[in-house]
């Protein structure tokens, strides 16, 4: 009945363990964790060579469910997710319908008890449509099980408006995610603005579009004294404007995605479509300054924005390819190459951003590998080479930026409510 | 040198050597459009479309005269009446056009990165025949051709390019080209007008005319492009001409054997006045003429890539 994974390294960031354990999981649930545990159940893992972490919670994954089924699914996102050792999502709510009303919600609710394969936390939008003009109903959304609420993909413009939102959410203690972009500076950009737009005789996105924006949501959220978590930060003013909030007390939290600290604007000389994402790939400098915001801890948590798109989306001329890349299967593995085995951060620091800080920032009871949790459990092969093959991808859509790109580390086997969901056939 | 590229896409993916390999070759196939029977057997059997998605006088004839002078035969496809017109996409097209057997597709769009992306696609050659703001690598493969001819080098010489910068693709193949050549070359417009980094391309950066002219030994001028509706304190045409207009009574401040380059067409009395545009030093019709060699070259040469 049982499960017993033996021999393997364990991290639990939240227990502050990081040796050589056994865990044993029953009923779905981890029941022990010790040096040496000798249970005659009969599924033992054995883990040799093995990191064994939480389950990674991925705060920031578009599974297009409802309206875009073309481009991802519940199901499908959610299996890619196991197969990137990722047990809990937040799902975001630019769908068609927009999750804005606990109608709605509710629809994506009924999906997610028909099809997940992972958890799935729900984040709602700001405002009805997502177009910026009419709150929606913080209160009865969050009763109804909302842990989050965005309007990912576009900026609340309208000051008034988000000043309002602010103020709902410090009065009911909600989270409010900003994708924070002033489309009247990035305008029609599609690449990083400067040389490289030049260059490529493309529109340039500034990082002023973005951080003139971070400052201005932050301002309002420091009037509230309410929370903000920045999504997809990309550029060294970010890293630097997040800094001195959070010296000053905002209680402000922030993520990045895995390319912005592994690739840059050179990446995107091809015009390969799959480099095309919001924010876009920016400077070498920018890329140091989100690695050093990693290592200082101001930035809280990485997640992959994963943003599915199908082949008639992407396979078009750059300009009007659709924005955004996939990452569910490759947000460990990035980390692993770029972070861990360039020695910018060590396990404990990757088990906090992937998993523990989520969990502590959504307030979702997960993250851990503490006794009597529920036991999502991701074994990795820290040393594993390996290349992201179109074939081996999950999603619906395969606009991976990583694809044949040399990796380093890849998830082994991925456990959830105690169940061995993926294991890799090598 | 043996050339191996398949297509032609852009000038700042060529070698130094690369770009001279062609010009040398340009060089040879100039004398054929002077003879009495213009053609040489060299891509006889040979399939060359045309696939323009913006419209063009210049380039597209060039293009066809060029293949037809190699004995290719030549397909034009007008947008107009063709499949994309029902939603066909580049890529699609261009499949087809390989599934009929032709063995060079020559691509005008207004997407940058539109050649890149159908050469990824195809396995026949793809020649870009100007992408968006992106770059038109045989335009400044003629104006090079020119210079050299004129001039006789084009290493050392100082080159001007002239007016909207930020959205030509003629500059950024020049800059490339020339830069590559061991030309000095300076960009010249209005601030707006002056794109980002593009001193990292190794070009030099003045908002003077006077400046821009000054020990010039060849200006290029860029058309004027007012017809754009994206812009806001696009200079107007008049205040322009007065400010950044190439008119006699400037040149005669500058080198007497100057040569005066436009890529065309021409807005007379915008970027350039009629005295100039016909005046003595300019060689903007002999560029139309090496056009065609230049294109010679290009098609010749991808022909033979793999």
């Amino acid at each position: 009945m049982g499960l017993l994974i033996k021999n393997g390294f364990v991290i639990d960031s939240a227990n502050k363990i990081s040796e050589p354990r056994d865990i044993l999981v029953s009923n779905g649930k981890i029941e022990k964790v010790d040096k040496k545990i000798n249970n005659k159940t009969k599924n033992t893992i054995n883990a040799r060579g093995k990191i064994v972490i939480p389950g990674i919670f991925d705060m920031h994954v578009h599974l297009r469910e409802p309206g875009r089924e073309d481009k991802e699914t519940v199901y499908t996102g959610t299996l890619a997710a196991l197969a990137g050792g990722v047990t809990q999502v937040l799902a975001m709510p630019n769908t068609d319908p927009a999750i804005d009303s606990p109608e709605n919600s509710e629809i994506l609710k009924q999906i997610i008890t028909k099809s997940a394969n992972c958890n799935v936390s729900i984040c709602a939008a700001i405002t009805k449509k997502r177009q910026g003009e009419e709150l929606v109903d913080f209160g009865k959304l969050k009763s109804n099980g909302v842990v989050a609420f965005s309007d990912d993909g576009n900026s609340v413009d309208n000051q008034e408006i988000m000043d309002e939102a602010f103020r709902h959410a410090a009065e009911h203690d909600l989270l409010i995610i900003c994708h924070s972009e002033d489309k009247t500076l990035s305008k029609k950009g599609v690449v990083n603005y400067g040389f490289t737009s030049t260059r490529m005789g493309l529109r340039g996105v500034s990082n002023e579009s973005e951080y003139k924006r971070i400052s201005r949501d932050i301002e309002l959220a420091k009037k509230h004294n309410a929370r903000i978590h920045i999504a997809h930060v990309s550029c060294k003013e970010s890293v630097g404007i997040i800094k001195k909030a959070k010296e000053q007390g905002v209680k402000v939290t922030c993520e990045t995605a895995p390319h912005y600290f592994s690739l840059t604007e050179e990446d995107v000389l091809g015009y390969d479509t799959n480099k095309k994402m919001n924010p876009p790939l920016r400077s070498e400098q920018d890329k140091q300054a989100i690695i050093d915001g990693l290592k200082e801890g101001i930035i809280d948590v990485i997640a992959s924005d994963h943003a599915p798109h199908t082949e008639n989306e992407k396979n078009i001329e750059f300009d009007k390819a659709e924005f955004g890349v996939i990452g569910l299967q490759s947000i460990l593995s990035v980390c692993t190459t770029e972070l861990l085995h360039k020695h910018v951060l060590g396990w404990t620091d990757i088990v906090e951003k992937l998993c523990l800080a989520p969990a502590r920032i959504l307030d979702v009871d997960c993250g851990t590998l503490s006794v009597g949790k529920n036991a999502d459990i991701a074994i990795v092969s820290p040393e594993q080479d390996w290349t992201l093959d179109k074939k081996q991808i999950l999603s619906k859509s395969k606009n991976s930026a990583f694809l044949n790109k040399k990796l380093k580390g890849q998830v082994w086997c991925t456990i959830h409510n105690g169940q061995i969901v993926y294991m890799d056939k090598e | 040198m043996v050339w191996t590229k398949k297509d032609l896409l852009a000038l700042e993916d060529l070698t130094k050597e690369e770009i001279e390999h062609i010009l040398d070759t340009a060089g040879s196939f100039k004398e054929v459009s002077t003879r009495d029977i213009k053609k040489v057997p060299a891509l006889r059997g040979k399939t060359v479309v045309n696939l323009f998605y913006e419209p063009s006088t210049r380039t597209r004839i060039s293009f066809e005269v060029a293949a037809k002078r190699l004995s290719a035969d030549v397909i034009n496809v007008n947008i107009e009446t063709s499949s994309v017109k029902k939603g066909e996409t580049l890529i699609d097209t261009g499949r087809n056009i390989q599934a009929l057997k032709a063995d060079i597709v020559v691509l005008r769009h207004k997407h940058s990165g539109a050649a890149a992306m159908l050469a990824r696609h195809l396995n026949i050659g793809v020649v870009n025949a100007g992408d968006g703001w992106h770059e038109h690598p045989t335009q400044a493969l003629l104006d090079m051709l020119t210079i050299k001819e004129k001039l006789g080098k084009i290493k050392g010489l100082k080159v001007s390019i002239i007016g909207d910068i930020a959205h030509s693709r003629v500059a950024r193949s020049n800059i490339w080209g020339l830069t590559k050549l061991g030309a000095i070359v300076t960009v010249c417009a209005p601030k707006m007008l002056i794109p980002v980094g593009i001193e990292q391309m190794g070009a030099k950066v003045t908002n003077d005319i006077e400046v821009a002219l000054k020990d010039a030994d060849a200006i290029n001028i860029l058309r004027m492009q007012f017809e754009r509706d994206d812009r806001v304190n696009f200079p107007v045409q008049l205040e322009y001409f007065k400010t950044f207009g190439i008119t006699k009574e400037r040149l005669e401040k500058v080198k007497k054997n100057i040569l005066v380059m436009h890529p065309g067409p021409i807005n007379r009395g915008i970027e350039m006045s009629s005295e100039v545009a016909d005046g003595e030093h300019s060689v903007i019709l002999e560029q139309v003429t090496n056009g065609i060699a230049a294109r010679m070259a290009v098609l010749y040469l991808v022909a033979q890539g793999k």
